[in-house]
């Protein structure tokens, strides 16, 4: 049997997650399967077949996957799985709309943001907010699944697997895409950045928010990120929030800068490598899980670090 | 129209749960529990749209032992009309919450079905998209806004680096983020105006549904603690010690 892995893109290229979710799928030792569904798959397809790992692509176009809804996506999915008996996505804001309507329409659960594959149907996935690591089994005959990326290197290009045409049903009609808007930056994507520099409620406005946070950011080619009371706060928009109700990065460095640590924060930063926390209250939580922990006054020492680089 | 709104109890987002001994399974005994923060959304969501006047009737519903009355309650005092409780003393999985409330949907028919985005104990994210499957009606997942009219919901959902705005015919399934409202405080007058509201409950084992439970959880464990890591005194030590930490450019 064989591993279906289902593609995220923008339309012209691949997500970086795809690359990860390659390496997850060798766990099966069976053939490993890319879906394409776009409107133009064309580079997007060559993209996937030269992930090493990749058995074949399966390209499956239309017009109105120009802007997929995950009921169309189910659709183009669901009929294929009956030659695999794996079908997973590196875990984002696509991967799980789409997912658990396929796992429904093929009467199987899912597993998400699973951490480690212990085997073809034994996961491990973190619970109560990454408190608790869960070690679960799936006695499903297709296994349903998003893997968490950054758990899992990415697959190396330089093969050239073959494509393959599918069809593509029509869209279903009952749901419409009507507009996108992505906040524009020439920072790198939180989840793919080497670097993060992470803003909380100690900075108090959204003007000191961008007047300490950006230079850093930008002397280290950093993402920016935000805890939940940041955002809560206005200080940051939502896109930007780390943590259990936003995303889940695992940088090089995260430096967090008047940031707390609730639970929920951690959760979505404690896989860094290196951690840096500046804040004024040395019982601050997140000193608890930094590798280095600077108290003092941000407004006084990030300037100075960012002058300093 | 009418309002189907799904809601969990699930233990405080507050509190810091802890593995048992055994590695069996999480210690909830005698933890604080409430409504699933999202869920909560999802309630304040439908008694806006009622007090617009595009909704008429709000049901809650959960799914869970005697005790989840509590939580109904909770929904009936911010302003739900009645509650239903689908009592069982099993825990079910996602697949099989979504097989319950397909049950409940045929019954009661609503035009809109909201639920939270995740629960928060097990954070997966998925009843609300199998719940649309099943029904083979639309979804709109991670709502911040919601705009009805002429029997679409214009949904703006919050998608990895911005928003996608998505227009659904109803009946649909709308699942709730954060964003989407700040949830009422409940007052003490309603509190006690919600204690003459229904709530109807319903055996599980009345509903004759096949269940999947094909998930089992093989033990808990504690996730390994980061290292503790050093103070330092100020931007200089910090930079050093950066510089000289394996693989950090700075």
């Amino acid at each position: 049997m064989r591993t279906l892995i289902i593609a995220e893109h923008d339309g012209q290229h691949l997500n970086e997650q795809v690359a990860r979710a390659v390496t997850a799928a060798q766990q099966w030792q069976q053939p490993v399967d890319v879906l394409i569904a776009a409107a133009q798959p064309e580079a997007l397809a060559a993209q996937a077949a030269a992930l090493q790992g990749v058995s074949s692509v399966l390209v499956a176009s239309d017009a109105a996957l120009q802007h997929p809804t995950a009921e169309h996506l189910a659709e183009i999915i669901v009929p294929l799985a009956a030659n695999y008996t794996v079908v997973l996505a590196a875990h984002s804001a696509f991967s799980k709309n789409v997912l658990p309507r396929v796992a429904a329409l093929l009467d199987v659960n899912m597993l998400s943001d699973v951490l480690e594959i212990v085997n073809t149907n034994t996961y491990v996935r973190g619970i109560y907010a990454g408190n608790v690591l869960a070690t679960v089994q799936s006695s499903d005959a297709v296994q349903v699944l998003t893997v968490r990326g950054s758990k899992f290197a990415a697959a190396a290009a330089g093969a050239t697997a073959e494509v393959k045409t599918i069809t593509a049903p029509a869209a279903p009609q009952g749901s419409r895409w009507v507009s996108e808007a992505f906040n524009k930056s020439e920072r790198p994507a939180l989840t793919a950045a080497k670097v993060v520099v992470s803003g909380g409620r100690a900075l108090g406005s959204a003007d000191a928010f961008a007047q300490v946070i950006a230079p850093l950011a930008d002397k280290l080619h950093a993402a920016i990120g935000a805890s939940r009371a940041a955002v809560d706060a206005g200080y940051a928009p939502n896109d930007l929030q780390v943590g259990q109700t936003g995303v889940v990065v695992a940088p090089e460095l995260y430096i967090a800068v008047g940031i707390s640590g609730a639970i929920q924060h951690a959760y979505g930063m404690k896989d860094s490598k290196v951690v840096v926390a500046i804040n004024q209250d040395p019982e601050a939580q997140i000193f608890k899980i930094a590798d280095y922990g600077l108290v003092a006054d941000l407004f006084e020492v990030v300037p100075q670090l960012t002058a300093a680089l | 129209m009418k309002a189907l709104v799904a809601i969990k109890r699930v233990v405080d987002y507050n509190i810091q749960v802890r593995v048992k001994a055994d590695g069996s399974n999480v210690d909830i005994d005698g933890v604080k529990m409430g409504v699933n923060p999202f869920d909560e959304n999802a309630i304040e969501e439908a008694i806006r749209l009622k007090e617009k006047g595009i909704v008429t009737e709000i049901v809650a519903v959960t799914i869970g032992a005697a005790v989840n009355q509590d939580i109904l309650r909770h929904a009936l005092a911010m302003g739900a009309d009645r509650a239903t409780l689908i009592e069982t003393t099993d825990s079910l999985q996602p697949l099989d919450v979504a097989k319950v409330l397909k049950a409940v949907v045929e019954r009661e028919q609503p035009s809109l079905i909201l639920l939270g985005k995740q629960a928060i104990d097990d954070d997966a994210g998925q009843t609300g998209q199998m719940l649309a499957a099943l029904l083979k009606l639309p979804q709109a997942t991670y709502a911040s806004q919601i705009t009805i009219a002429d029997n679409q919901a214009t949904v703006v959902r919050e998608i990895d680096g911005g928003t996608q705005t998505l227009s659904v015919t109803l009946p649909a399934v709308i699942t709730a983020d954060l964003r989407l409202n700040e949830p009422r405080y409940v007052k003490l007058p309603n509190l006690m105006m919600a204690r003459k509201k229904p709530i109807e409950t319903i055996a599980l084992d009345s509903l004759n549904l096949a269940l999947t439970n094909s998930v089992q959880q093989l033990k808990v464990a504690a996730p390994p603690e980061r290292p503790a890591g050093i103070m330092v005194k100020d931007v200089n030590e910090l930079l050093s010690k950066l510089r000289t930490h394996e693989g950090i450019i700075v």
